[in-house]
């Protein structure tokens, strides 16, 4: 085994164990619990009513605006990882570089929290 | 013997197998007695004596709520997606348990020893979103589904604030393995120097593990139980122990990143006796009474006030202390030499 392999093959041992141990409980839970659905008992769950419509509606868009602005966070998060390791052999001309970025990115979060997009109400 | 283990490849393979349920059962076991110790420290917060029945101070509840879940039916609505629904409790099981490999027990003795740890477990902690979304779309009931929108949206957002942290730290570190951030602590932990990082780091982990007082995704009072209110039996069981477990991860991190590993408190003679996985343990388990002792005291957060406390206060302050970190150990010259070869 080549040395990244090596040290990767762990991860690799703790998925498969993680996947054994999950399906021997489920597999377990199905051959020993006894079973015994009917259309009153697999029915969706609305406090006692029987359920209306599908589950699947139109939902808010301030959760679809979030997920935006977490994939601009944590881009920035992303690049912010090699840069802090490496920060010490970049210098000031690196810092410099990272703050000119961050500015940009401040710029474009006051925007946001004036228009009011982190409001939720 | 020894050359079997150490120089054949097969070998290897059941070493690392060893290892690896070396840290697994005992990991489950906790997990196990972690939902017995949060209804007993809670019933002691409540002056109520808890689970008290099954064998001396209850100690067998743990098996006892094992082997019902085992005998339970399992119910899959007639709505749902059935290999979905019964996947994202696998899945968030199975990444909670994997994430242990790389974390270190003492000086090298991670099982994975990698070279970015904090990423992996970053990204794990990342994909830990989707079992929730997934189960929550699955159910195809209405309670879920909003339980599992909130789920993601709260964990999503908090993310942001974490990674914010672990750069801060990743500064004064320069290294992205885990081994590195705890030898880096060997004056000092980060929980001093990085003290308001520290408690930011610790309630956005709340927020990510769904804990009480943004525990707003299974809200009882207005989505009955949130994402998993389709699941019985070992599947609903594999989310339990899937987010006790999640518990437990996020109580490791708080421990390695801002409590020194398995470092003593000072490196004299008396502290210097007890081994390092007992002081790694020991800070897990402190870490997880706060996490039952904030559940105990705190009420639950409104959902507009959780989205305010993450993008408006903990933003902003991790990424102005972020930069004044960087600024400062540059200023200083204190920054790492070397970093990540």
């Amino acid at each position: 085994m080549t040395s990244v392999l090596a040290d990767y093959f762990p991860v690799l041992v703790f998925g498969v164990l993680a996947v054994i141990i999950a399906g021997a409980m489920l597999g377990s839970s199905l051959l020993f619990g006894h079973q015994k659905p009917y259309a009153e008992k697999v029915s969706a769950y609305e406090c006692g009513f029987e359920a209306f419509d599908d589950a699947r509606h139109r939902f808010d868009v301030r959760f679809y605006l979030v997920a935006i602005l977490f994939i601009i966070f944590d881009l920035e998060v992303a690049f912010l990882f090699p840069w802090a390791v490496s920060l010490s052999r970049i210098g000031l001309f690196g810092f410099l570089s990272m703050m000119g970025f961050l500015g940009i990115l401040t710029v474009g979060f006051i925007y946001e929290w004036c228009k009011g997009a982190l409001d939720w109400d | 013997m020894a050359h079997f283990f150490l120089h054949t490849m097969i070998g290897q393979v059941i070493l690392t197998v060893l290892e690896a349920l070396a840290v697994l059962v005992p990991l489950l076991l906790g997990v196990a007695y972690l939902t017995l110790a949060e209804r007993k420290v809670m019933a002691a917060m409540q002056l109520r004596k808890g689970p008290n029945v099954n064998g001396p101070f209850g100690v067998l509840q743990a098996f006892a709520d094992a082997i019902k879940m085992i005998t339970k039916e399992t119910v899959i609505p007639s709505g749902a997606n059935r290999f979905l629904f019964l996947f994202a409790p696998f899945l968030t099981f199975s990444l909670a348990m994997t994430a242990w490999a790389v974390i270190p027990t003492n000086d090298g003795w991670a099982i994975a020893n990698i070279n970015v740890g904090v990423l992996y477990l970053l990204a794990i902690s990342s994909l830990g979103v989707y079992g929730v979304l997934i189960a929550g779309w699955a159910s195809n009931s209405k309670y879920a589904f909003l339980g599992g929108l909130r789920a993601a949206a709260q964990m999503v957002s908090y993310e942001v604030s974490i990674g914010l942290v672990i750069v801060s730290v990743l500064l004064a570190v320069g290294s992205l393995n885990l081994n590195d951030i705890v030898l880096a602590q060997r004056h000092v932990w980060f929980c001093l120097p990085m003290f308001p990082m520290f408690i930011i780091f610790f309630i956005s982990a709340l927020a990510e593990t769904n804990r009480a007082p943004f525990d707003l995704p299974e809200g009882e009072s207005e989505l009955v139980a949130g994402f998993f209110v389709e699941y019985s039996a070992l599947a609903f069981g594999l989310f339990f122990l899937g987010e006790y477990a999640n518990m437990f991860l996020m109580s490791g991190m708080v421990s390695i990143l801002f409590l020194g590993g398995w470092l003593p408190p000072i490196g004299i003679a008396p502290f210097t006796w007890i081994p390092g996985p007992l002081w790694l343990i020991a800070k897990i388990l402190f870490c997880l009474f706060v996490f039952i002792w904030v559940r105990a005291t705190f009420p639950r957060y409104r959902y507009d006030q959780l989205m305010r406390l993450g993008w408006k206060v903990f933003l902003p302050l991790s990424l102005v202390w972020m930069v004044l970190t960087a600024g400062f150990l540059l200023a200083t010259g204190l920054l790492p030499q070397g970093g990540a070869s």
